[in-house]
């Protein structure tokens, strides 16, 4: 691809990105504006100290005196100003809130997101190799276990063995209480923490990219090209690697980048178990508290996020393949 | 029709499937008789250990049975699975079908719309409705619903895309059949088969989510679930495992003997596809 016809491509990606990001705030928008009742109250109403002085903030933030798309039109310019407005609760900006805990989650969501596509392409690769054989057979029963096992439910299975029963990991949180790590070994101890709570987050989709894998190999396996390749006398480990994977795994990472935003989405479950302190667990004490303002701004920013993953596996597919059509 | 019964009777994993999937149904019709009275009401002593002679499956924190809660939970998940995957069928079937048979603009808008859903953390929204909504049976089918059409409406669409061009079309609409008449007379008979095997992945689908929204206490707080009791017993996991063990083990069944059944029925439309070892 050439330079320029890259930057084009870039660019209508990007448009598409902003495109995701405020339909986003429009439906974040509607759902309040649906719920039953004034709007300012639904948000407000429950979560717990509703003053004066905050619901006329709440009109104020959503505008509700004026028509719904005035009042639409100063939600888009709130958040455009990186306005999510105010969380009561706790008495700090939405914003604030959210900005702490990111890291966490944004360590979270990528080591589970580079974990599955790696274990996943490995093992569906292994599969598709070895296809009809035992080592298949154990590959499907495996993907089709963590498939259907509800990841919250794997964390506290994870838990109850390798933190209780083994006492291998740590089961909660993020660091070590009271041990003031410094360099290295607060690197170690954070990644002694992210390992349960990664599995757990990666290990369905794991299945998923595994499966298909698997049947992206067979696929790409029975092609024309392979066959020609198989006639002109190439070994068998080349011609899996270097043409049947190359192009098999192109689709997985770009289903796996639409994917990411589930992957965010399923972050929540998996820091409410382990109490892993990222914008997951924010949403899990905001929806206890039915603070609302909040919940918004994680679903905004959550969003935001997936469509950036999205976004750059789109990217590294547009560089990796040259066959890619550039408008994209 | 007769060839597809027997391949599908043929697949070991899909007559499972269907053997834990009718036992599941049975536990929801009959979970008045199975474990009588009300599975919130306490039952026994706290904290009973699993495999007791009185509590099989042990009690929890409130002394609740948890072999009763699993036998009532079977109630929610299957109406959660069942109702929302209806749902959800009806929008992505509607919006599928107009976009593959009108193409153009329409379906370009449409298939933006959905590529929209596809991309965003749905589980975030379908925790977002149910919250504002207020949690209910409704709700949580509702924003089950919301979240889970997109495949639906992608496979509809590929599918009306092949066949509007196709002869049997073309005479209908020779024969000045109204376009409603052609897409749910003619288009969607043929098209089912795609859509019978999504359905039974979504309703595996749903069940989780239900579990999932459940789990975070976003259940409808009048029925039993088992995604609730995995949650209430997340805190005592430590002395009482069997509390969130047990009803994780009934999800994990059910949602595996939907996916074993929807790939029996896919296997066993496909018989070329599977023997390519691309089911």
């Amino acid at each position: 691809m050439t330079l320029s016809a890259f930057f084009g491509f870039l660019g209508r990606r990007l448009l598409k990105a902003f495109a995701v990001v405020l339909g986003v705030i429009i439906v974040a928008f509607f759902i309040v504006r649906m719920a039953p009742g004034d709007p300012a109250s639904v948000i407000a109403g429950q979560s717990g100290a509703a003053d004066a002085q905050f619901m006329a903030q709440l009109r104020q933030q959503f505008g509700l005196d004026q028509p719904v798309l005035v009042q639409l039109w100063i939600y888009l310019k709130g958040i455009a100003s990186l306005d999510f407005g105010f969380s009561h609760r706790v008495q700090r900006s939405v914003l604030s809130l959210i900005a702490e805990r990111l890291p966490a989650t944004v360590l979270l969501t990528s080591a589970a997101f580079i974990f599955s596509l790696a274990a996943g392409i490995s093992l569906g690769a292994v599969a598709a190799r070895r296809v009809g054989t035992v080592t298949d057979s154990a590959v499907t029963v495996l993907a089709l276990t963590f498939y259907a096992t509800p990841i919250f439910w794997v964390g506290l299975i994870f838990i109850l063995v390798f933190s209780v029963w083994l006492n291998w990991l740590p089961a909660l949180g993020m660091f070590s209480i009271g041990q003031d790590y410094t360099g290295l070994t607060a690197v170690l101890d954070v990644a002694k923490h992210l390992i349960l709570p990664a599995l757990t987050l990666g290990l369905f989709y794991m299945a998923l990219y595994a499966r298909l894998t698997r049947s992206s190999m067979l696929e790409v396996a029975s092609q024309d090209f392979v066959r020609t390749a198989r006639a002109k006398g190439l070994p068998e480990g080349p011609i899996l690697r270097r043409h049947v994977l190359r192009n098999a795994i192109l689709p997985v990472i770009g289903f796996a980048g639409v994917q990411a935003g589930q992957i965010v989405g399923g972050s929540i479950l998996v820091e409410t178990v382990f109490s892993w302190p990222g914008v997951g667990r924010l949403a899990f004490e905001a929806l206890l508290a039915r603070d609302y303002n909040l919940l918004l701004g994680v679903f905004i920013v959550t969003s935001a996020m997936a469509v950036i993953i999205n976004l750059i596996t789109d990217i590294v597919i547009a560089l990796v393949d040259p066959r890619i059509e550039v408008e994209g | 029709m007769s060839g597809f019964w027997k391949r599908f009777a043929s697949n070991k994993g899909a007559v499972i499937g269907c053997f834990i999937f009718a036992v599941v149904v049975l536990l929801a019709i009959f979970a008045p008789l199975i474990a009588p009275g009300d599975p919130w009401r306490m039952a026994g002593p706290p904290r009973t250990d699993a495999f007791d002679p009185e509590h099989w499956m042990g009690t929890d924190m409130l002394g609740r049975d948890v072999w009763a809660t699993i036998v009532h939970g079977a109630r929610v998940s299957l109406i959660v699975g069942g109702g929302a995957t209806l749902a959800a069928l009806l929008i992505g079937v509607t919006l599928g079908a107009v976009a593959g048979y009108c193409g153009g603009w329409i379906d370009d808008v449409l298939m933006r719309f959905t590529e929209f859903f596809q991309s965003i953390p749905s589980f975030i929204l379908a925790l977002l409705i149910v919250a504002i909504f207020q949690p209910s049976v409704g709700s949580i089918v509702t924003a089950v619903a919301i979240v889970s059409w997109p495949p639906v409406a992608r496979v509809v669409r590929a599918e009306f895309l092949s066949l509007r061009s196709r002869e049997f079309v073309q005479a209908a609409v020779v024969l000045g059949q109204g376009t409603t008449q052609i897409i749910f007379g003619q288009i969607l008979p043929n098209a089912l088969s795609p859509i019978v095997v999504l359905s039974s992945f979504m309703v595996a689908t749903a069940i989780l989510l239900e579990a999932a929204l459940s789990f975070l206490g976003l259940g409808d707080p009048n029925v039993m679930s088992w995604g609730f009791m995995i949650g209430s017993g997340r805190s005592t996991i430590r002395i009482a495992w069997w509390t969130s063990v047990f009803p994780g083990v009934a999800l994990f069944l059910t949602v595996l003997s939907l996916n074993l059944i929807g790939e029996g029925i896919s296997d066993a439309l496909n018989p070329r596809l599977h023997d390519r070892g691309e089911a």
